[in-house]
């Protein structure tokens, strides 16, 4: 039940490697990491989830109010490598249409 | 002798408990032979439900518990997850949980967003009882479709 979040930017371009279990416990870990950055001016951020093994709603919580903040400060949000559990938690709540979201497999590695 | 075995946890209203009772159901889950995409399924269901509770503890001011009741069939789970602590009469309770009503009961859950809808989505059955506390009630069935009770299910 560990995350571990690391986040770099350079020149309004966040690259981030997100690992573990995004849950009720660990959730506000993340939520705080990315509230660092989600107020730059058109932030282009890029999330590699590729090593999240477990994430529930409140992980989508947390990306959702992300994606939300940057964007309206005209910034981006990118989410990659996600495996096909995390993609369907996506889909299935409707939100793999609105946000942008890779699966693992596609475009590199 | 009843049909089937029953677990009971009980876990302080706190956040870092739901990655237990999550992990201790997929335990449990993986006993009855659910796929592994059922088991995150039920990892996911279970996990908003504590949470739910776990929060709905906290609001409450005080010192909670959660409890989480698992009955184990040969062909389904049942979990009963309450905001209250004290232990259910696991028959009893399920006897008095109604059909799920969208408008009403769900309205605390539906507070946190995407928590309910994701419980209705992965699990075969959902239904919420108010009464000193929230209970949430879900079932899944192993293959994920419902078995009647008179035949018998062909294993592959």
């Amino acid at each position: 039940m560990n995350i571990q979040v690391d986040l770099e930017e350079a020149n309004n371009v966040l690259t981030g490697f997100i690992r573990g279990e995004i849950d009720a416990f660990t959730a506000p870990v993340l939520r705080d990491k990315l509230e660092n950055y989600q107020h730059h001016e058109g932030l282009n951020a890029e999330l590699d989830l590729s090593d999240v093994n477990y994430m529930d709603s409140t992980g989508l919580g947390v990306f959702v109010a992300f994606y939300k903040t940057v964007n309206a400060k005209g910034g981006h949000v990118k989410l990659k490598g996600l495996s096909a559990r995390l993609k369907r938690l996506f889909d299935i709540t409707g939100l793999g249409d609105i946000m942008d979201i890779e699966a693992a497999g596609k475009g590199g590695n | 002798m009843r049909p089937f075995d029953y677990v009971e946890m009980r876990v302080p209203a706190k956040s870092q408990y739901v990655g237990v009772a999550r992990l201790t159901i997929s335990g449990l889950a993986s006993r009855i032979g659910f796929t592994y995409d059922d088991i995150e399924d039920l990892k996911i269901a279970s996990s908003e439900a504590v949470t739910n509770a776990v929060q709905h503890a906290y609001v409450e001011g005080e010192e909670g518990e959660v409890v989480i009741g698992c009955a184990l069939y040969g062909d389904k789970i049942e979990i009963m997850v309450a905001d209250h602590g004290q232990s259910f009469d696991f028959e009893d309770t399920k006897a008095k949980v109604g059909p799920y009503h969208d408008q009403e009961e769900g309205a605390f859950l539906r507070e946190g967003g995407l928590g309910l809808y994701l419980i209705e989505t992965l699990m075969d059955e959902v239904k919420v009882h108010h009464q000193e506390g929230v209970t949430v009630f879900m079932t899944k069935y192993v293959g994920g479709e419902r078995v009647e009770e008179d035949v018998e299910t062909v294993s592959s």
